[in-house]
């Protein structure tokens, strides 16, 4: 399957095509096509990372246009990973959707759910595989417009003002995002990631400044994006009014955001600029750590759940810029992996919370009392999540944190490690106290049994596994994310 | 606060209006323009109409479900031509060799020219969607 | 300084000067569709520099003719074109977004909005 790498963007992107049209006259099957585009996405994601494994990266030239003219699509280790991750999450994020937006969606929007999620999923494949720093430009557009337009959608009371700032937000970003190429083009004459690499050390010696402009303009803009902290303002409004598979895909964006960041920092600016001429790695990592705290901080005093989980994933996200901003291979490993345990994890989170929501109508965690005997399979599944997030092993969640911890102590600054920990018990606090509620807050009324239909139960179920087991088989994750590390400190 | 006149001006402007749209589009592949800039043009004239007369006979002209189908079928069109270029053995949007009784220069630019309509019918059929839509919402 | 003020970089100054312009409007106003017009002085500004960007002294439009061989750099105009759809997008939705948040509350007074 010499295709894949354009095969895997475009199931997602045709299946959202056909879906509007099917759904003047056929609106049930919408669920069917969508569910098929994402599962051939996820086949194509096994395909890619079968082939990554085998011989390495794949380089794939659109129209048959050779770089650095045409499009490229790059394809190694780390995106590879990066499809697997997203299209495995959407697809049960999809599954998930099918009884949850009968209830929740005001009639006649399925249609326009099951597009506007396919986009979505398409655009962050496509950021996922691109090797041209244009193309991620359209592909970052095309996922960020279909996330505005689903965060309204359940048509919550305020949900319309969250998605106006998130999107005037965001816009700001993705236009610094535009310019920064314009930058980058205007000083090497190439948008080819791999060709400006190359071009980039002499057009730093002529133009220290205009690439300095642009190195700063990615860095905002991915910033935004993936709502470090002190960007993240869009966040927490988003995700509290989002429908809760919505939630799920948005900890996609937000990783996706990181992922890009990362190429652009690594693949594009390359080591030598990012730490030597100016520190941004550094500087990266100190906000990663402010992240880290003052999520968790934030988090403990969330009354409403969503927004609870919503501040966690500003802290989480800091461990992501965590890695990055360390640049070493322990740390890159850890940070990286952690996109994958939080996705996961926090997946399945939100799964839960709008399993509670659509079963319980709950949203206030004092009402969580009891709850873990009313729903003993969906609550079980969010304790699980939740010791994947604070990092108790043998979770992912725990692998994810060891690796950052030694790549802090590699790079010699306690402080980080000493972050990293206590970012870890904040966690562990915020969680803890849904999970007392659950178990052991007073139980009142009558209790019966009340698990979510079958077709939610099994992704929270499926999430929830995958943290424990990965965390135990994590050679699995680590055999794709190793390489993918090697390949961007160029070892 | 539509008068006599506007509407009058508005009927005998929309065909040449459409047919200059149209013109933009089969000649992108030779000129500045394209389907994306005739299919604005094109648009635009169902949004004249709109504004002269009023929503329903706009909608009159081009219904919903019509408007929902062309630009389903526009955008499939261009991602077709795109799977047909890998059916025929060479890497996407490679439509040059896709299998036709022509010169390969000669498919190429048939391709590229079915692209562009393909992209005026998609984008003629959203902006007027969008426009009627937030019309309607508005009402 | 004075070197960096000749005909060619104008419009680089322009392009500047509507950025600010278009941060201004997005950050300081309070009317939300206000801001949808910062965001499209923004992206126009954007547009601008990439248009100046491929601008050469004397060079045609790039649709091959005989007998001319100096042509403007066309990919620049590409990213444009592009980037005009996608502002075609954003604008189209956001005021789609202004609309419902009208519906909702009554005003597009954002410090009020803020308050609710």
């Amino acid at each position: 399957m010499e295709n894949a790498p354009i095969l895997v963007v475009m199931a997602p992107f045709i299946g959202a095509y056909l879906i509007p049209l099917l759904g003047l006259w056929w609106e049930r099957y919408c669920y069917w096509v969508a569910a098929a585009a994402t599962g051939l996405s996820v086949l194509f994601s096994l395909t890619l990372v079968g082939s990554v494994l085998a011989q390495g990266t794949i380089y794939y030239t659109v129209g048959g246009w050779e770089p650095p003219w045409g499009i490229e699509l790059v394809v190694d280790p780390l995106s590879a990973f990066m499809c697997l991750v997203v299209s495995l999450v959407s697809l049960l994020a999809g599954a998930y959707s099918r009884s949850y937006i009968k209830k929740e969606l005001p009639e006649g929007k399925a249609t326009s759910y099951y597009t506007m999620m396919l986009l979505l999923t398409g655009g962050l494949l496509g950021v996922s595989v691109t090797g041209d720093l244009f193309n991620l430009f359209v592909m970052t557009e095309i996922f960020s417009v279909a996330a505005y337009a689903l965060v309204p959608m359940m048509g919550r009371k305020g949900s319309f003002l969250a998605s106006y700032r998130y999107l005037i937000l965001a816009s700001i970003g993705t236009s610094l995002l535009l310019l920064g190429t314009g930058y980058l083009y205007m000083v090497t004459g190439t948008l080819n990631m791999a060709d400006l690499a190359a071009r980039l050390p002499v057009a730093y010696a002529y133009h220290p400044w205009v690439v300095l402009a642009a190195l700063a303009f990615f860095l905002v803009a991915f910033g935004v994006k993936s709502a470090l902290f002190p960007l993240h303002a869009w966040l927490p409004d988003v995700y509290t009014v989002a429908p809760a598979p919505v939630a799920v895909l948005s900890t996609l964006v937000t990783k996706v955001g990181a992922y890009s960041l990362i190429r652009v920092l690594f693949s594009v600016f390359g080591m030598p600029l990012i730490t030597g001429a100016i520190p941004v790695a550094p500087a990266l990592s100190w906000m990663a750590a402010a992240a880290i705290l003052a999520g968790s901080v934030v988090a403990l005093q969330q009354s409403d759940i969503m927004r609870m989980l919503a501040y966690s994933s500003v802290a989480h996200i800091g461990y992501v810029m965590l890695g990055i901003g360390l640049a070493v291979q322990l740390g890159l490993t850890g940070g990286i992996l952690h996109i994958l345990s939080h996705a996961l994890a926090k997946g399945c989170l939100f799964l839960c919370a709008g399993a509670v929501m659509y079963r319980a109508g709950i949203r206030r965690i004092d009402d969580f009392r009891g709850l873990g005997y009313r729903m003993p399979l969906t609550m079980a599944a969010f304790t699980l999540a939740a010791a994947s997030i604070a990092g108790i092993p043998p979770t992912v969640g725990f692998m994810s944190k060891f690796y950052l911890a030694l790549g802090a102590m590699e790079t010699g600054s306690w402080v980080l490690v000493a972050v990293i920990v206590a970012g870890s018990l904040l966690t562990a606090l915020v969680y803890l106290r849904v999970i007392l509620l659950m178990y052991f807050g007073a139980r009142e009324g009558p209790q019966l049994k009340e698990e979510p239909p079958l077709g939610m139960l099994v992704p929270i179920v499926t999430l929830a596994l995958a943290c424990a087991v990965l965390g135990i088989f994590v050679r699995v994750p680590l055999s794709l994310v190793g390489p993918g590390v090697r390949v961007l400190l160029g070892m | 606060m539509t008068t006599v006149i506007i509407r009058t001006t508005a009927r005998i402007l929309a065909p040449f209006i459409q047919l200059f749209g149209l013109y933009v589009i089969v000649h992108g592949p030779i000129s500045p323009g394209g389907g994306f800039q005739g299919g604005v043009i094109v648009g635009a004239s169902l949004i004249l109409l709109a504004l002269s007369y009023d929503l329903a006979s706009a909608e009159a002209r081009a219904g919903h479900a019509i408007r929902i189908a062309m630009d389903s079928t526009g955008s499939l069109l261009f991602a077709g031509i795109g799977l047909l270029s890998l059916l025929a053995g060479g890497v996407f949007m490679d439509y040059g060799i896709i299998p036709l009784p022509l010169p390969a220069a000669q498919v190429r630019a048939l391709m590229i020219l079915l692209i562009g309509m393909a992209i005026g019918v998609h984008i003629m059929a959203l902006v007027s969607t969008l426009f009627l839509h937030m019309a309607e919402d508005h009402e | 300084m004075s070197d960096l003020v000749i005909p060619g970089n104008v419009p680089y100054f322009i392009s500047v000067a509507l950025l600010l312009i278009g941060l201004y409007a997005m950050v300081a106003r309070r009317n939300l569709i206000k801001k949808i017009m910062g965001l499209n002085i923004l992206s126009t500004s954007v547009f601008l520099f990439l248009i100046a960007v491929a601008d050469k002294r004397g060079g045609a439009p790039p649709i091959t003719v005989p007998g001319v061989d100096l042509y403007v750099n066309p990919l620049p105009h590409t990213l444009v074109l592009t980037g005009i759809v996608v502002a075609l997008a954003l604008t189209s939705f956001a005021l789609v977004l202004v609309i419902k948040i009208y519906q909702e509350h009554g005003t597009l007074d954002a410090d009020r909005l803020m308050k609710l």
